[in-house]
């Protein structure tokens, strides 16, 4: 069974009195340590849809099952834990707390584990040193580059060992260089640490690293392509 | 690490928080000072004793009652003291240095006022001195009088200047004493009277009656009043809190302003704080859905919130209250005589903490709510 199992899925929102479909009887697998590529203009659903994967947004119709579990049936509270245990996400703008320091924002996440603070602390210092900030743990948001904080931001998403990454963007703020440093640094989270990727992007660099690049129009997929780069 | 992201994000923006701290810290300051000033209007009452009741002229206090009085109350039964005692009313120096001045019956009247604390040299001293006075601590501070010095008194009510020796300095039992007064031998003020005006001589002003037991006070007060009704002079008898409580009823309406505005006060810098909270709040939301899509319940949210919000109040409670006391105390100098009983109570302190600890869940009650119940992807969109 794939890891992500989609049916039917639909979605769509009421804007000025009207309905609008943003995802249409929409059908999707992802098997575990793939790095799925999810490409399409603006408005045709595919941030809806790695939100939908997420748990972060509810569908109108259809199933969605994420590691044999159907997360529509979940209520809020236990989707916020299963978010919280199985779904690491990367945002196109870090989404890191300005107030807290590099190895606090990478810690944030076991606040919801019973791990002690030694243990917190470790294991947030063990996954900063992955992303080659050993030396930047104490900074703050704002006394790093953008590339650094995505680095912050991809420690905090892996820290808590999860079963799926959802990166919306995750190069849409940054330069060439520390694009591709990302793109790199994601690419070595999947071929080494098998961890699945889901990755809404614009960019055709970006998808370039992805295994397997799906096209969205107006809700619906048109195309499965396998990446030979 | 949750103390720690409410401690980081209440001091995030230094103007704004300094802002409302000042805010915060000005209207606890300004409510605990108003509530000192009404507790010190009530200060004359709560200083009272029940053990003590106050007979005075039925029709008013400006009308005297007859000396022989005293001895038909002494006669009543569980009365254990009489003692009398009439105002001055007199100026010193200048009619803006007031203090009360009684004429009093020192035998009987000290033994009945136990607060009032006089060592036993200085308390012979003035028994034996007619024109001798006891002061109070704070009077005699006031105007820097020690013993011996002669004392100069314009009477109004009494015409003519009066002039007293200090013979003793009193000392309140406790910080509800006033130390303000001035009393004399009413021995004094009487033989006075009989050379100078006869027709008020042998009069007294009122009876300050001693009870053995003080739950029988009512009883005995209707025991006073029936003994001399249908008398050329009716008397009126109440318990001394009583008859204290009928001068604050007279500005009773000043009382109930000072009271409104200290609370409208707190209603103000409830506002202000509740929209610090709001656009603080609104600033935030992204961050809020993010802590939301990484697992974090609403109440996280709504922790981190009222966290804030309440060490804001803390802060600036703790502050306010801590001003409260010195700023009262020069307040309480500068008034001089008006208040004689002037000093931050116990429950005022509380009151200030209670209506911090109030201001901060209010201001922080609708934004939580905002916050906790936010759709996650419509935060997370507000970023840009």
């Amino acid at each position: 069974m794939p890891l992500i199992q989609i049916r039917n899925l639909s979605k769509a929102y009421q804007r000025g009195g009207q309905r609008i479909a943003v995802l249409s009887a929409l059908s999707l697998d992802v098997e575990e340590g793939e790095f799925v590529g999810l490409m399409g203009p603006s408005g045709s659903g595919k941030s809806t849809l790695l939100n939908l994967i997420a748990g972060i947004d509810k569908p109108d119709a259809g199933t969605l099952q994420v590691g044999g579990i159907d997360i529509t049936q979940l209520g809020e509270t236990d989707l916020a834990h299963w978010r919280g245990a199985h779904i690491g996400f990367i945002f196109q703008f870090y989404n890191l707390m300005p107030v807290l320091t590099a190895l606090e924002n990478v810690e944030l996440p076991l606040m919801l584990t019973h791990l002690s603070r030694r243990e917190r602390r470790e294991r947030a210092e063990f996954t900063l040193e992955l992303v080659g900030l050993a030396d930047r743990m104490t900074h703050q948001p704002a006394e790093l580059s953008g590339g650094q904080q995505q680095r912050v931001a991809i420690a905090r998403a892996l820290i808590s060992d999860p079963t799926l990454i959802v990166a919306d963007e995750p190069t849409g703020d940054l330069d060439r260089v520390s694009g591709g440093e990302i793109l790199d640094l994601m690419a070595r989270l999947n071929q080494e640490l098998n961890k699945t990727i889901v990755m809404v992007t614009h960019d055709p660099k970006a998808a370039e690293r992805a295994h397997t690049l799906r096209h969205l129009e107006k809700g619906v997929l048109t195309d499965e392509l396998e990446n030979s780069a | 690490m949750l103390l720690k992201l409410i401690l980081k994000n209440a001091l995030r923006h230094k103007l704004r928080t300094g802002l409302t701290l000042t805010g915060i810290v000005v209207a606890i300051l300004a409510f605990g000072l108003l509530q000192t000033v009404v507790h010190a209007w009530y200060a004359g009452s709560e200083g009272t004793s029940s053990t003590r009741l106050i007979t005075r002229n039925a029709i008013s206090l400006v009308f005297s009652m007859p000396l022989s009085y005293q001895a038909k109350i002494r006669a009543l039964p569980s009365v254990n003291g009489v003692a009398i005692a009439n105002w001055f009313g007199g100026v010193y120096v200048t009619e803006k240095n007031f203090f009360p001045q009684f004429a009093v019956q020192a035998e009987n009247y000290f033994p009945l006022y136990p607060e009032f604390v006089v060592n036993e040299a200085e308390m012979k001293s003035f028994l034996h001195d007619r024109k001798g006075a006891l002061v109070g601590r704070k009077l005699a501070e006031q105007y820097g009088w020690k013993i011996g010095d002669v004392v100069p008194i314009r009477g109004t009510i009494w015409p003519g200047t009066w002039e007293f020796v200090v013979r003793g300095i009193y000392h309140g039992i406790d910080k509800k004493t006033d130390e303000h007064q001035f009393f004399f031998h009413w021995e004094y003020l009487n033989e006075t009277a009989k050379l100078r005006y006869p027709r008020r001589a042998n009069l007294a002003g009122i009876f300050i009656v001693g009870l053995s037991d003080a739950s029988r006070a009512a009883e005995v007060s209707n025991a006073i009043d029936a003994t001399f009704k249908n008398s050329l002079a009716e008397t009126l008898t109440e318990t001394e809190k009583a008859f204290q409580l009928s001068f604050v009823a007279q500005t009773e309406t000043i009382l109930i302003a000072v009271q409104a505005v200290s609370y409208v006060v707190l209603l103000i810098i409830m506002a202000v704080m509740a929209n610090t909270m709001a656009m603080t709040v609104r600033e935030r939301l992204p961050e809020y859905a993010t802590l939301k899509a990484l697992g974090f319940s609403p109440g996280f949210i709504t922790a981190l919130i009222f966290g804030e919000s309440i060490a804001l109040a803390i802060i600036g409670a703790t502050i306010g209250i801590a001003l409260t006391f010195p700023v009262a105390q020069a307040f309480g100098s500068a008034m001089g005589t008006l208040f004689p009983i002037f000093f931050v109570a116990p429950q005022t302190v509380m009151m200030q903490a209670g209506a911090a600890l109030l201001m901060g869940l209010i201001a922080a009650a609708v934004p939580a709510w905002r916050a906790a119940t936010m759709n996650i992807v419509k935060g997370l969109r507000s970023i840009a």
